[in-house]
């Protein structure tokens, strides 16, 4: 089945930014992500493709100022999956190989013409240090 | 089932000597299979259709991809519209904002057109549809959302005899990269895919689409691969741009020709062409 429009349309215009974009569907799992989205999970889309929501969310840790690790109901795509709203917020990410990095999210969801919810969309911004 | 194309001509009906081979109406398709009629989109080549008798229950179903002018302006001239005898069915695209009535209303009132919705005489029925399956007699038809500025549908009839796509107005390229290869994320892919017919959107040369992204519409090269990529048996192009000749239509249709190979035939669309399915 080929995807709604309204999620083509997100993927081409991640395509075209230089912000990094990782589209999922209603369940989280990823569909897409930008060039620049693939530095920050270390892989290429060319190479992984689409993936489960299993495999990407292990890919790095989310953890709050203070180190602790955060529960995945509070992370910004999460909430807006569950409750089809928009959410941000900054947290530190750790990779795999244990790099730690602060990071901002907005995530947004993708509700159709038709007022179905589709999927979505979580945006990384690197935040400028206060 | 049969086909016969009324209209080829996209955004504005031409009249001159020069356009007269391939035909000046915008938008407009028949088909016709066991004493049902569809008509796709209502541009100024519905004014061809002979909507005389012999069909069941006097009954005819139009349905429109969308609501620019090009795709409607048929539709007030339609004498079965003012006949109390006939039962018409519009199907339309949806939209969050405003019904199918209220928009089509805008046509059907004065200035634009005499004559308010509310008078016409006919029996009429509105159907919104989105991404959706249906019925019509022994037509099944699947219709959804495809790129296009504004709500606009393609649609996908399926008859025990054949399968046409229908996407006049549509552009799958529109992006950083044009068309994306993997059909998943191909706009409308689903309707086109492997159709023994397929009318696509082809109004630009693709050294007017540079300077036309966004426009809504493709080039003669993307609605060719975009027919390879979903596999379709045959390729009719159509919605040809106003501006354009009978004799520079077919010069780039040569050259279309002359610098691609592709497996399946594909033709310029022209007024009066009829296919059999
Ligand atoms: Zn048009
Ligand atoms: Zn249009």
């Amino acid at each position: 089945m080929a995807y709604a429009i309204e999620l083509i349309l997100n993927r081409q215009i991640a395509d075209c930014l230089a912000i990094p974009v990782f589209i999922t569907d209603t369940e989280g799992n990823l569909l897409f992500y930008n060039e620049p989205a693939e530095e920050i999970l270390g892989k290429r889309y060319e190479d992984t493709g689409e993936m489960a929501v299993d495999e990407w969310s292990t890919v790095f840790k989310n953890k709050d100022e203070n180190g602790e690790v955060l529960p995945p109901a509070e992370l910004p795509l999460v909430k807006t999956l569950t409750n089809q709203q928009p959410y941000h917020k900054t947290f530190w990410i750790e990779s795999l190989q244990g790099r730690a990095e602060r990071i901002s999210v907005t995530s947004y969801p993708i509700i159709g013409r038709s007022g179905k919810f589709l999927g979505a969309v979580a945006i990384f911004w690197r935040p400028t240090e206060e | 089932m049969n086909i016969t194309i009324h209209g080829v001509r996209g955004s504005i009906p031409t009249t001159t000597l020069e356009t007269k081979k391939y035909g000046g109406n915008t938008s407009c398709v028949e088909v016709e299979a066991d004493g049902w009629r569809l008509v796709l989109d209502a541009g100024s080549g519905m004014q061809h259709i002979h909507a005389g008798n012999g069909f069941r229950n006097n009954r005819v179903d139009i349905l429109l991809t969308h609501l620019h002018i090009d795709h409607i302006q048929g539709l007030g001239f339609f004498k079965p519209l003012f006949n109390p005898e006939s039962e018409i069915h519009i199907w339309g695209p949806a939209s969050k904002t405003q019904s199918l009535r209220a928009r089509l209303g805008r046509y059907f009132s004065p200035p634009l057109f005499p004559v308010y919705f509310r008078n016409l005489t006919c029996k009429l029925v509105l159907h919104e549809v989105d991404d959706s399956s249906f019925a019509i007699g022994p037509f099944h038809i699947e219709s959804c959302h495809i790129m296009h500025p504004g709500p606009t549908l393609g649609f996908r009839v399926r008859h025990q005899r054949g399968t046409l796509a229908y996407l006049p107005d549509h552009e799958p390229a529109l992006g950083r990269d044009g068309l994306l290869h993997d059909v998943k994320w191909l706009s409308g892919s689903d309707l086109a895919k492997e159709a023994d017919l397929l009318l696509h959107d082809a109004q630009y040369t693709p050294e007017e689409y540079k300077d036309r992204v966004g426009w809504g519409h493709s080039s003669l090269t993307d609605a060719l691969e975009y027919a390879a990529l979903t596999g379709v048996k045959k390729l009719l192009l159509t919605h040809h741009d106003p501006l354009r000749s009978d004799e520079e239509l077919e010069k780039a249709f040569r050259h279309l020709q002359e610098t691609t190979s592709y497996q399946f035939p594909y033709a310029l669309a022209y007024e009066g062409l009829a296919i059999q399915l």
